[in-house]
């Protein structure tokens, strides 16, 4: 571990020194350079569209290939990703991205294929697509699956569609409640909101697990049903599932699981075996494909066997049987009370599906369960380091991940100081001040990629930052120092708005 | 903190003046949102509310949150020049930053500042 603390003057830290700035394009830009050579015109000419339709100038940079090619390089220096180092973001499942999956991905039979050629023609992707389908309601122990939705909150949306299309076939039109435990991710509630659905927040008890009076207590013929996450955002699988499975079932009411801590699961428990009826996938995180970027995620979701007639449509079925030597022929089908489409096509096929399927594929069904079993020695391993230094709220055993709280007796340190501190040295700062119902939380998931040694320095650095919290903590208190940019006033950025969009000039006249 | 004696106060950190009908968020919660960023109202004046009712939303750097009325009534007025200035609710939350006006209000349940400040030092844990 590089030690960073010598290297600075701590009782003053120097908040003036000048950070080299990489120029934007636009700055880098002179008149008159250029980055390509235009071959000679081998099609005849033609007249310009009429003069209303064209602009004067098109103020587009003008550099050499080479400026362009360092000025990108030089901004990707500037980033932190999962294979520059540890990135123990809770609840995101940043685990290292296999490079096979890269390779199989741009394998040109999938890359250039198109949603609207013949079934006939494109046979080996829906092939793929229900392989991994079957897969999917193997691993979660659902009757049906869809691959369409975009990512995560997606899903959920989708579930949330199925929960109420199955009230309504069945005439049950009361139900207008959706029972969210206030350790839920954000989209949970606003999933429910989108569809018009009350929320109600169902507290968590002592031990981290639904406060089953709390949940009993709201359990009637107005509920939809109830989103859980399981293991909960705590990272704590909840020890009384099976009855909050019940209860909710009790009163008529769907269990929908947020498949966001599945990692947590493969190969030991299955959701649709405990009683969900509905789930989605983050394939963008148990099953590798590179997220963090902003996309492209991919939510498919797996229903209990009475949901599967809502499923959207289209689903990759077998159209036809194979026999002896010929496969089958794959096609699409129509669930017979479908809530209709939710994609334009099917999905994030090549980001998505491809990536997912081959890290299925490669793991093997032993291979995935090993990877559950690592993810929560790894979490457990650093809970275990850590315990003495930071307070852990709902201390047990945890799965996955676990929420420490980001602040010492005596001292006005803060969980956004220990996060920016742990950039000095040379780690992603975990998720901060998420769940809500734990004071200057820090929410750590290892993931089960990371190697004792990273689980080790981690560790080291956390505990070295406690102790810099007391001794000196306006070192702390102003970090990052090491990278690229100080601190940034996230209070100002979030303030002062500054949108920048060029209208044309007659805009408001058309 | 600061609980001032003459308010009363919500579980869910809202204060309510019985004198002026004035309500808003505590001391308490403005420093545990920390920098408050955006605010909106979401009642007008002239409505008619519940207590409990949401009138407003507000976002800091760390999370946002619903404010719910501590009292019912008819809402004689609100704070319009709230929204561009949200940070009047760190510096000055039971002041300039009162959110809503009630008329006729009927105050619930309410905590008193002894209560409250209990109730605040529990929730530290």
């Amino acid at each position: 571990m590089i030690d960073v603390s010598t290297s600075l003057n701590a009782s003053a830290p120097d908040q003036t020194k000048v950070k080299i700035v990489e120029p934007t394009i636009f700055e880098l830009s002179s008149s008159g350079r250029v980055g390509v050579t235009m071959p000679a015109s081998d099609v005849p000419e033609t007249a310009l569209p009429p003069e209303h339709l064209l602009r004067p100038d098109l103020p587009l940079p003008e550099l050499a290939e080479v400026d362009v090619v360092r000025h990108y390089m030089h901004l990707s220096s500037f980033n932190y990703s999962v294979d520059t180092g540890f990135y123990p973001l809770g609840s995101c499942t940043m685990k290292y991205n296999p490079k096979i999956n890269e390779d199989t991905c741009r394998l040109p039979g999938f890359l250039y294929t198109h949603p609207l050629q013949p079934i006939e023609t494109v046979q080996g992707n829906l092939a793929l697509m229900y392989q991994l389908q079957e897969w999917l309601k193997e691993i979660s122990g659902f009757a049906g699956v869809t691959l369409q939705p975009a990512a995560g909150a997606h899903g959920e949306f989708t579930g949330v569609l199925i929960m109420r299309a199955y009230h309504k076939s069945r005439g049950d039109h009361k139900r207008v409640k959706m029972l969210i435990p206030d350790s839920a991710h954000g989209t949970n509630p606003a999933s429910s909101g989108m569809m018009g659905l009350q929320v109600v927040q169902i507290p968590s008890d002592s031990r981290g697990n639904v406060d089953l009076k709390a949940l009993e207590a709201a359990c009637d013929d107005t509920v939809v049903g109830m989103m859980l996450t399981n293991p909960n955002t705590l990272g704590l699988f909840d020890e009384n599932i099976e009855k909050v499975i019940e209860l909710v079932h009790g009163c008529g009411g769907l269990m929908y699981g947020d498949g966001a801590n599945l990692n947590a699961l493969l190969g030991i428990v299955r959701p649709g075996d405990l009683g969900f009826d509905v789930m989605h996938f983050n394939l963008h995180k148990t099953f590798a494909v590179p997220h963090g970027g902003g996309g492209p995620g991919s939510g498919p979701v797996g229903v209990a066997a009475h949901l599967v007639d809502f499923l959207p449509e289209p689903l990759v079925g077998i159209i036809e049987e194979g026999e002896d030597d010929l496969p089958p022929l794959y096609g699409f089908v129509k669930p017979a009370k479908t809530i209709g489409r939710m994609k334009a096509f099917h999905g994030h096929f090549g980001g998505g599906l491809v990536r997912a399927f081959t890290y299925i594929a490669m793991h093997g069904p032993d291979g995935l369960k090993d990877i559950a079993q690592y993810a929560v020695l790894n979490a457990n391993y650093l809970q275990a380091r850590l315990r003495s230094t930071y307070r852990i709220p709902y201390d047990r055993t945890c799965m996955h991940e676990f929420v420490a709280e980001g602040r010492f007796e005596g001292s006005d340190v803060r969980a956004l100081d220990i996060a920016k501190r742990l950039m000095d040295y040379n780690f992603h700062p975990p998720t901060n001040y998420f769940p809500l119902i734990v004071h200057e939380a820090l929410m750590i998931e290892p993931t089960e990629t990371e190697n004792k040694d990273t689980l080790d320095a981690f560790a080291d650095a956390l505990i070295k930052i406690a102790e810099e919290a007391k001794t000196q903590p306006e070192l702390v208190k102003s970090a990052p120092h090491t990278t690229k940019f100080g601190r940034m006033d996230e209070v100002k950025a979030a303030r002062e708005l500054v949108l920048c969009c060029w209208l044309p000039e007659n805009f408001s006249d058309q | 903190m600061n609980t001032p004696a003459n308010l009363k106060y919500t579980k869910s950190d809202e204060w309510f003046d019985p004198a002026t009908g004035k309500a808003g968020i505590t001391d308490y919660a403005q420093g545990q949102l920390s920098d408050i960023v955006f605010v909106e109202i979401l009642v007008e004046a002239g409505e008619t509310i519940e207590a409990g009712k949401p009138i407003a939303s507000v976002e800091s750097v760390k999370a946002s949150a619903e404010i719910y009325a501590p009292a019912g009534g008819k809402v004689a007025a609100v704070n319009k020049g709230l929204a561009d200035k949200p940070e009047l609710i760190n510096s000055d939350p039971y002041g300039e930053a009162w959110m809503i006006q009630l008329e006729g209000a009927t105050a619930g349940d309410l905590m008193d500042a002894a209560a409250y400040e209990k109730y605040c030092a529990e929730r530290a844990h």
